[in-house]
């Protein structure tokens, strides 16, 4: 089960940043991705992999494509962000009141 | 019940911890997370039960982000958190943010926060989909996922 570092060291490297955000827009197949990106068609499998094996997405096929798309399940995790926010916002909320007299 | 819980020791009196929770929320909050269009000015918290929860934004327009349902100084605060997944404003949809204040001694608090009913959110694929699309929302969510992992590549 891929955590939450996976997924920051997955998306640590642009050009997967970059593989992401275009996911992010709508499902694309390898051909799709590679089109517009600097980077060979090998080289976008072997990213793709990274951000699969993260539990970034997911990888279905039709026909003798491969189509890949974001793993909503993972990202869609309002809870993850929450949490890091409220420990942000509390963090924060220390400091102001610690400076209060 | 899906909730996130966090809490943090604060070198003051519960008193002036609940002050600065609810009547300075501006001072604290973190300024990127807001919901307005225009940059946010301040925070309106009502202190009393229903009171408002609101943004004001830098050109005066009010963006509601919930209410508060219980007002209980200096130990217990209840908002009621109607911002859903796509971060617009939904009066149907309440999540509960319950804070808590405890004092350990004359001089500090334990502060100890739960945002509860997440499962209400009920991030439906197509919302998720819509809302990665746009600007704000998980859009947001994804940049700064994307800007933390870049603070830890450096």
């Amino acid at each position: 089960m891929a955590n939450q570092s996976d997924r920051f060291a997955a998306l640590a490297d642009p050009t997967r940043r970059e593989i992401f955000e275009k996911l992010a827009r709508k499902p694309l197949s390898v051909a799709e991705i590679a089109g517009g990106l600097s980077v060979t068609r090998p080289a976008v499998s072997q990213h793709l992999k990274v951000l699969k094996d993260a539990g970034l997405v997911t990888m279905k096929s039709e026909g003798t494509r491969n189509v890949y798309q974001i793993d909503f399940k993972a990202i869609a995790s309002m809870r993850d962000y929450l949490d890091r926010f409220w420990n942000k916002a509390l963090a924060a909320f220390k400091d102001a009141v610690e400076k209060e007299k | 019940m899906s909730s996130v819980r966090t809490e943090v020791i604060v070198e003051a009196p519960a008193d002036r911890a609940f002050r600065v929770f609810t009547e300075k929320m501006q001072t604290w909050w973190p300024q990127s997370h807001h919901v307005g269009k225009s940059e946010m000015k301040s925070i309106v918290l009502e202190l009393q039960p229903k009171g408002r929860w609101a943004e004001v934004g830098a050109d005066g327009k009010e963006t509601p982000w919930g209410h508060v349902l219980v007002f209980d100084p200096p130990r217990r605060l209840v908002l009621a958190w109607q911002l859903d997944s796509d971060w617009a404003f939904d009066e149907k949809l309440i999540t509960e943010v319950e804070v808590r204040f405890t004092p350990m001694g004359d001089s500090r608090t334990r502060v100890a926060l739960e945002h509860r009913n997440l499962e209400r959110f009920g991030a439906k694929e197509e919302q998720v989909r819509k809302s990665v699309g746009s600007d704000g929302g998980w859009a947001l969510l994804l940049r700064n996922f994307a800007e933390k992992a870049a603070e830890r590549a450096a």
